[in-house]
């Protein structure tokens, strides 16, 4: 191959550092309308009134929304494919307010000062609830969250907003009761995961305006524009075919943008004044009301014969999807879907569960998307296990781990919400994953500790993990290719760039298969009037489906091409070779350049325009895999632990861009290290947020970088586009349960409750040593 | 009110209110590399050079600026050339909206610093917050940027 898997800078990366405007709030119009939102001050209360009289009296306030002002209309923000598999229990504006920061109204003016003024001028009288704020006494808590009758599931699943539960599920092959009473050993466990925020740098941004059609133009940092317009097409009651939504460059977003944020509300400000408008989230609205990771009480428990075989894992989970229930049943069932199957070879598996709403900050997509979470449990407790069969922890996973050629019955049992698909794993390289990682990080001299001062322990642990990429049978991204006289093509994808480099990753599949340079491909992604269909940035899908799309536009676009040659050289197309640059008759060595070509078809015989769309929906979602290990010291003094050393060895396919795939490990480990060490969510006791800046809310910073070693295993998805699965999320998952299990083996502690701060470092330590004495 | 600073190496009059922040007043003068992060000073995306030294801008008032130099990446553009093309060797530009901010305070370490320590590049970047990469192909970006003699 010569422009697939080989190292490219981006393609967009030197007019991004150059300050070229790129971002949703680099292209709003002018004298745009500034939006602000009212947001709740009380964790959960009803709106008795809201007095407007004074706000819409003030100079420059030109529009103030409010409940009566939006048809009543059950939606979800999750952002998802059609039907949603999330609860359609939220409306633009309510009468009820759910958390500190849910929208009560909005107003449009013509300053920022003055939309700040308006706010404050707006009265709003509150019937405050009790609010439910501990999310294991949600179930049947005196205060139903949800008690409007309008909401609805679009299909079943285990809906129950009477008793406060956005979603329920249960499976279980075998009789895993009866595996655990026969098995040797059994561990027991619980673990708790926090509410991590996504902390993109670009805050949520929304700009909307009429164009001279007359149509509804918007540009938003959204991950899935193509979900956004039929959503509010939806909302709005206003047509599909007059609404444009453009997804330019976006900053980052991890999940974090794959809802409805500000599109509503910014829309129905343009459509009711005619004036072009603009919301972007503060930041502390992008903490508080946005949404962030759904914490989970993960209870797991294990059972092995005294050999060391895995015989039954028993899993349930209680989630916490806040406010609204978006992506409350597909994350939670991802914390089993994309786990269990690391350990194919039980007699028998139970995961079940409850998604509950309380009135916290809502949760929603984020990063390994329960994975992360079901993976600290499952990882934790196989090393728990490992210590009480007094069994290496490697070893035991080499045993008992999924392997090439493998299936697992969860594949067929759970999907999207709905039933899943039977897949064998035609790659899988964990057992070089697992071994050369081992290799990497020195395992043998270090394993379980060493000493390196009095005070500081130093200690390597490790977790395995898998992903998905894509959702089979669902999500189906397209991709046209266009060419231009001079013979270059444009790639017009619905694919949605957010930074992780799906332009240039897609770019390079195209340029690969047309046999041309990079350079001759020219990107534009995510525009709903100029580009095809995509579902978006999410479920690991880029690289996988979208990149199979193009793949396939751009065979097509070749054996075109190779028809239109064989027209211009008079001879049948079998007789024609085409290099990349050119096109001979093999029979009388005429040759014609693709440049000549695409010219003549532009100007002089045989005139037309070649553009040529194909789709691709997956038929199976080809997990990668990694191996994640991590030397880490813990003072045992301060409590403080500090990572020294991750090697993430990943087997993620061909690597289209191995430079950009080692950007999404390294960049997911480092989140993955934030959400186990330094970054926590806490509520106070009237349900506020504390952490809704950066000062309190302390993502990792460049002093707290470890030393990142990444590998990529030598593998071949046939499936997948030149070889390729996904690995924007699969980096995430390993930190919590290998820094957990570093941790117990540098000094002893079993943490089991994220993040591990000092303090709760500190009083496991004490408690071990009252133990001890 | 009227302010007079130099952007850029421009002499500039800006028409500003009084409470207006220099982040706002650039964006509202289309300077738009000055990007809008948090506002607090926290995140270091809103980044510029005021006379040397690398400043938040969403902290400074522009009012206090009359005659002082203001330098935004638009002003580098040779030299944020040169480390956009180390950040992209080593795969360390993902989402962008860091990077005009990274690139001034890479540009001012290294005529303050030039031959750095790994520590002092983090503790200089410490304030230039990234949530996509992982900051090791940045640091090893900003290595060689800083090795290049040209």
């Amino acid at each position: 191959m010569k422009v697939a898997s080989v190292k490219h800078s981006s393609v967009d990366g030197l007019g991004l550092m150059l300050g070229r405007p790129a971002y949703t709030a680099d292209l709003m119009a002018k004298n745009s309308l500034i939006v602000k939102v009212l947001r709740s001050p009380h964790a959960f209360a009803k709106i008795v009134s809201i007095d407007t009289s004074n706000a819409q009296q003030m100079t420059g306030v030109e529009c103030i929304l409010t409940a009566k002002d939006f048809k009543r209309f059950a939606y979800t923000r999750a952002g998802q494919g059609y039907p949603e598999p999330s609860p359609h229990d939220k409306f633009v504006f309510d009468e009820y307010v759910r958390y500190v920061g849910d929208e009560v109204c909005a107003v449009a003016c013509v300053d920022e000062a003055t939309a700040l003024e308006a706010l404050k001028a707006i009265k709003v009288e509150y019937q405050v609830l009790e609010p439910v704020l501990d999310f294991e006494a949600a179930i049947n808590h005196s205060s139903i969250i949800h008690p409007e009758p309008e909401i609805h599931e679009m299909f079943p699943i285990g809906f129950e907003p009477k008793k406060n539960i956005a979603a329920s599920y249960q499976m279980h092959v075998g009789d895993v009761e009866k595996t655990l009473t026969s098995s040797d050993v059994v561990v027991d466990e619980v673990f708790y995961t926090h509410a991590q925020a996504h902390s993109m740098m670009e805050p949520h941004s929304v700009n909307t305006r009429l164009d001279y059609m007359n149509r509804l133009v918007m540009y938003s940092s959204t991950q899935t524009p193509f979900h956004v317009r039929r959503i509010l097409s939806q909302v709005l009651t206003f047509p599909l075919s007059k609404i444009r939504v453009i997804k330019p460059r976006v900053g980052g977003g991890f999940g974090g943008k794959q809802a409805i944020h500000g599109e509503i509300i910014c829309s129905a400000v343009t459509l009711i004044t005619k004036k072009p408008a603009t919301l972007t989230y503060t930041r502390k609205e992008v903490f508080e009301s946005s949404y962030s990771r759904h914490p989970m009480r993960l209870s797991i428990k294990l059972g092995a014969t005294k050999e060391g075989v895995l015989k039954a894992i028993d899993c349930h989970i209680l989630s916490d999807t806040g406010a609204y229930g978006e992506h409350a049943l597909t994350v939670f069932m991802v914390a089993g879907s994309k786990v269990l199957p690391l350990y194919n070879k039980v007699d028998s598996v139970r995961f079940h569960g409850e998604v509950v709403y309380t009135n916290h900050t809502p949760a929603g997509a984020f990063r390994g998307y329960g994975a992360i979470q079901g993976n600290f449990a499952l990882e934790s407790a196989i090393d728990i296990l490992c210590k009480k069969l007094d069994v290496d922890p490697i070893e035991f996973r080499m045993k008992n781990m999924i392997k090439e050629g493998e299936t697992s019955p969860i594949f067929s049992i759970m999907g999207e919400g709905t039933e899943g698909t039977a897949m064998n794993m035609d790659t899988c390289k964990l057992p070089f994953c697992v071994q050369k990682g081992k290799e990497l990080i020195d395992w043998t001299k270090t394993y379980p500790n060493k000493s390196v001062s009095q005070d500081i322990k130093e200690g390597v642990g490790m977790a395995i993990a898998m992903q998905g990429s894509g959702i089979p049978y669902i999500d189906m991204g397209a991709a046209t290719i266009k060419l231009n006289d001079d013979g270059f093509f444009n790639l017009l994808v619905g694919a949605t760039e957010i930074g992780q480099g799906s332009d240039t990753v897609l770019s390079q599949i195209a340029a690969e298969a047309l046999e041309t340079d990079l350079s001759n491909v020219i990107v534009y992604s995510s525009d709903s009037d100029l580009t095809p269909f995509d579902p978006g940035a999410y479920a690991s899908s880029t690289t996988y489906v979208s990149g199979n799309a193009v793949y396939l536009a751009a065979l097509s676009m070749k054996k075109r091409l190779i028809t239109e040659a064989a027209l211009a050289l008079r001879c049948e197309e079998e007789l024609i070779r085409y290099d990349g640059i050119g096109f001979t008759n093999t029979n009388t060595n005429e040759q014609i350049t693709l440049k000549q070509l695409s010219n003549r078809l532009f100007y002089n015989h045989d005139q037309k325009q070649l553009m040529i769309t194909e789709s691709y929906v997956g038929h199976k979602s080809p997990p990668p895999f990694m191996a994640g290990f991590v030397r880490v010291q813990v003072d045992t003094s301060t409590g403080e632990v500090r990572v020294v050393d991750y090697v993430s060895v990943v087997d993620c396919g061909t690597t289209i861009n191995p430079m950009l795939a080692r950007g999404q490990v390294e960049g997911a480990i480092i989140q993955g290290i934030g959400m186990t060490l330094y970054e926590e969510a806490t509520y106070s006791s009237q349900g506020r947020l504390h952490q809704n800046d950066f000062l309190s809310y302390h993502i990792p910073t460049r002093k707290e970088l470890p030393h990142l070693t990444t590998v990529f295993a030598d593998s071949y998805e046939e499936s997948g586009p030149y070889g390729a699965k996904s690995v924007g999320e699969i980096g995430i998952d390993t930190p919590p349960a290998a820094i957990a299990n570093a941790i117990y083996n540098a000094c002893g502690i079993r943490l089991t409750t994220l993040p591990f701060t000092p303090e709760k470092v500190l009083q496991a330590i004490h408690s071990l040593k009252e133990k001890l004495r | 009110m009227k302010v007079e600073l130099y952007l850029n190496q421009k002499k500039q009059v800006f028409d500003v209110l009084p409470g207006e922040y220099l982040l706002d007043t650039l964006r509202r003068y289309d300077i738009l590399s000055v990007k809008r992060g948090c506002e607090q000073t926290s995140c270091g995306v809103c980044s510029v050079l005021l006379d040397s030294d690398m400043i938040p801008s969403c902290s400074v008032l522009t009012v206090r600026l009359q005659g002082r130099h203001i330098t935004t990446v638009e002003g580098i553009e040779e030299e944020a050339t040169k480390i956009a093309f180390y950040f992209g060797q080593e795969g360390a530009d993902q989402c962008g909206f860091c990077n005009p901010a990274m690139a001034l305070a890479v540009y001012s370490l290294k005529r303050k610093n030039p031959h750095a320590t790994d520590q002092e590049i983090k503790e200089y970047l410490v304030g230039n917050l990234c949530r996509c990469t992982g900051y090791q192909s940045q640091h090893l970006a900003i290595k060689r940027y800083l090795e290049d003699p040209s």
